[in-house]
């Protein structure tokens, strides 16, 4: 559906084909894909009928690589090669992660501000281009099993990922091939998926345990309409956290050096989450490791020790819960649901300590490692238009502040954190000294009131600013965030209308040029013709932008002046010239740009005409 | 197209919470991205600003002080960017009190009990603000209403730091 095609919630605009859309859970231990088929949402196998591909990525050389249930087995033989749990590495700096996670198996590189990578045997590999891997492995599983190109994909973040962390999987999909519809946070994909938007009213908490992250997040559903009120969480909190309370005690319980060889690690590491799993129903689990000398060593886990070491984890979840419901501004008492999702809360203490929480049983009837991929392929199905009489509409909230530096290093917030998304903030600046010139803008994201507390996002400056008398200049500074939690920045000097703007990515994500170079990289191992390719993209995107105007024209060209008619048709006209005459890729998306640009003002025109009409409708339906 | 035409109704400081909620997931339900994701991507972005401009426009008329606010703005009085302070001797004494308060809750081992009664003085001198702001508003005393939203936003500060005072207790 077109922008220049409105229609009424519940009704298309044209008959349409079916497509394929599919949902992914990419996330830290395992990643699934969904997709509905005749009408019900399922996740798809690979062809030995698994539905879970861990995301493990093993690099063995330039050449070879294996993705999924073969790599996390030969992690041990290969622990340097073998990445595992790489989400929680997205958007990552990496002075963080050498300092967060120093006891891993990998070589990790990168300058200290920039994102993080690991060198591998073939060659250095970022997170993104690990999480592209797994993409694509799930893209090919899903195409070779519903038969046909995909359309699209809703790819799942935690609701608590940063706009770095979003970026980052914003452009594995990317980097992978994939058309992302959506990024849409996990707790609500669970709540789509339990069939919580249909017909039911009321408040409903998600609590997200998975791998490497925890989410809470507080629902309202009011008639279709699912409202994000709050949301909250630690990034950087999961099951992996379990594991690791049991790798340090039973370090301690065998007085292991501090210094481990790698395979020891992730040997160490396999086998407390084993212990981990057998304890959900039995009440002890044997651990049995091999020393690099041979020797063999063997320890008893009690169920009550690893709950007692477990509990301050818990407790700090419940501790995000607290805080999400105060920002929410309700009770426990409000909640009508608690949904779990994340392997993690198989964990009786877990689902124990949620329950007497919010004092209510928590529904767990549909398999918590599946629950997010079905509900992504769910909505992906609505985005991509296959369900026009759905009327579901998410409203969903930024996780963090947005803000901004201001004197003395303190941040200023031009964004609160639970803010209903999209949203565009404007806030006013000025210079601070006579004949100023420019502006340095350092966008940061968090709660605290230090710059050096919260996360730096990306800096550029404002140039050009006439000089002036010290606070003559106004600098407008707008913050818009999209429907997936984006954020891009513009500043302005308004009295000359210098303008710069940046889509928040240089610190931590990659600019658009890295991922065509990525693209063209993997697209020459594919013996695919990418200019061939990036020809029709833009002849495809010629026509669809032709067609949808000259429907707009024919149905509202009386809104706009005749002088502005004229332009726009004759820009129109150019451009069929050039999609049917061998126009270049640079000469169509050239003029793409041109014609978006005049259309600007005519699209804006035509969705306050549509506001006015979509409002007396409703009122003759309340007569 | 101004937020109270947005949603088709008076300019007025008396609004139907419940309506406008309403007639907000109804523009929501037409205007959302998600309606638009297999548009291109310029297309998008005007969208986006719809959608954007929806929601603001809902947070802006649902809250009082903003609403006022923002009733002033359309009478021509800009009170969101300005660097006047209020010049008001009393009430800046009677926050330097509050602020002297605050402090002293901050030094208690046991701060349960003081921060609930100093949430509920607040609570109260918010409510009589609140109550003259609907009169000035309600009679265009403009100046006046202008006045209490600075003292409203004076008293939402104080407010906000107490709110932390007691999540730093609970975060051991």
């Amino acid at each position: 559906m077109a922008l220049l095609q409105i229609s009424e919630p519940g009704q298309s605009t044209a008959p349409h084909q079916h497509k394929w859309a599919v949902g992914i859970d990419l996330g830290t231990t395992n990643s699934l894909v969904a997709a509905v088929r005749s009408g019900e949402c399922t996740t798809l196998p690979d062809e030995n009928g698994h539905v879970i591909l861990p995301s493990v990525v093993r690099y063995q050389n330039t050449d070879e690589k294996q993705v999924g249930a073969v790599a996390l087995a030969n992690a041990e033989l290969d622990p340097t090669n073998t990445l595992i749990s790489i989400k929680r590495f997205m958007g990552r700096a990496a002075s963080d992660v050498k300092s967060s996670y120093a006891d891993l198996p990998y070589q990790f590189v990168g300058d200290d501000d920039g994102l993080v990578a690991i060198d591998t045997a073939a060659g250095v590999k970022s997170p993104v281009e690990v999480s592209a891997d797994i993409l694509s492995t799930l893209k090919n599983r899903a195409e070779k099993t519903l038969g046909d190109e995909l359309s699209g994909a809703v790819i799942t973040v935690p609701a608590y990922f940063d706009d770095a962390q979003r970026q980052c999987t914003k452009d594995a999909a990317a980097l992978a091939g994939l058309n992302v519809l959506r990024l849409l946070n996990e707790p609500t994909a669970a709540a789509i998926a339990y069939g919580l938007d249909s017909q039911q009213q009321g408040v409903i908490a998600v609590y997200d345990l998975g791998g490497g992250t925890f989410d809470i997040s507080i629902l309202k559903l009011t008639k279709g309409v699912f409202e994000v009120l709050a949301t909250g969480g630690d990034s950087a909190l999961g099951g992996d956290d379990f594991d690791e309370v049991i790798v340090s005690w039973l370090r301690e319980q065998w007085d292991l050096d501090s210094i481990i060889s790698p395979r020891l690690s992730r040997s160490l590491k396999e086998n407390a989450k084993k212990a981990k799993q057998t304890l959900t129903d039995q009440s002890t689990a044997t651990v049995n490791i091999t020393l690099d000398n041979g020797t063999e060593l063997s320890a008893e886990l009690s169920k009550a020790t690893f709950e007692s070491l477990c509990t301050g984890l818990i407790n700090k979840t419940l501790i995000a819960c607290r805080r999400s419901l105060k920002d929410a501004d309700i009770t426990t008492d409000d909640i009508s649901e608690v949904v779990m999702v994340g392997g993690s809360t198989r964990v009786p203490l877990v689902r124990q300590k949620v329950e007497s929480f919010f004092k209510r049983p928590p529904l767990t009837s549909i398999n918590p490692d599946l629950v997010v991929a079905i509900g992504a392929g769910i909505q992906a199905d609505i985005l991509v238009g296959n369900k026009p009489d759905s009327d579901l509409v998410l409203l969903d909230v930024i996780p963090l502040s947005l803000g901004i530096e201001t004197m003395g290093g303190l941040v200023e917030k031009i964004i609160n954190r639970n803010t209903t998304i999209p949203v565009a903030k404007a806030q006013e600046f000025t210079t601070f000294k006579d004949g100023q010139t420019a502006m340095a803008v350092h966008i940061v994201q968090g709660e605290r009131e230090l710059v050096s507390d919260c996360r730096s996002l990306a800096k550029f400056e404002l140039r050009g600013i006439p000089a002036m008398a010290a606070g003559a200049a106004h600098i407008r500074v707008t913050y818009q965030v999209d429907a997936d939690g984006l954020l891009s920045v513009t500043a302005m000097e308004k009295s000359t209308g210098i303008q710069s703007s940046i889509q928040v990515k240089p610190s931590y994500g990659l600019s658009d040029g890295q991922i065509a170079d990525m693209l063209k990289a993997s697209m020459v191992n594919a013996k695919d013709d990418i200019r061939l390719r990036m020809l029709v993209e833009q002849q495809v995107e010629a026509d669809r932008l032709h067609e949808s105007l000259i429907a707009a024209i024919d149905a509202d060209g009386d809104l706009l002046a005749e002088a502005e008619l004229n332009t726009l048709s004759d820009a129109l006209a150019k451009l069929l010239d050039l999609r049917h005459h061998q126009g270049t890729e640079e000469q169509l998306k050239a003029q793409i740009k041109h014609v978006d640009d005049l259309s600007q003002n005519f699209a804006a025109l035509r969705m306050d005409k549509s506001v006015n009409a979509a409002l007396s409708g409703q009122k003759v339906d309340e007569v | 197209m101004n937020y109270f035409e947005l949603f088709s109704i008076p300019v007025a400081f008396d609004v139907d919470i419940d309506a406008i909620t309403d007639t907000y997931r109804a523009l929501q339900k037409k205007f959302h991205p998600d309606r638009f994701a297999t548009a291109a991507d310029s297309e998008k972005l005007a969208i986006v600003q719809k959608s954007s401009e929806i929601n603001d426009a809902y947070t802006t008329l649902k809250n009082k002080v903003s609403r006022a606010e923002y009733i002033l703005k359309l009478r021509g009085l800009d009170i969101q960017h300005e660097t006047q302070t209020l010049q008001e001797p009393a009430f800046l004494m009677q926050q330097m009190e509050y602020r002297e308060r605050l402090d002293d809750i901050s030094q208690l081992t046991d701060m349960f009990d003081a921060v609930i009664a100093f949430e509920q003085t607040l609570d109260e001198e918010s409510a009589l603000l609140q109550n003259k702001l609907t009169a000035y508003i309600e009679n265009n005393e403009n100046e006046a209403a202008a006045n209490i939203i600075r003292k409203m936003k004076f008293m939402a500060k104080l407010q906000i730091e107490l709110e932390r005072l007691e999540d730093a207790q609970v975060e051991f």
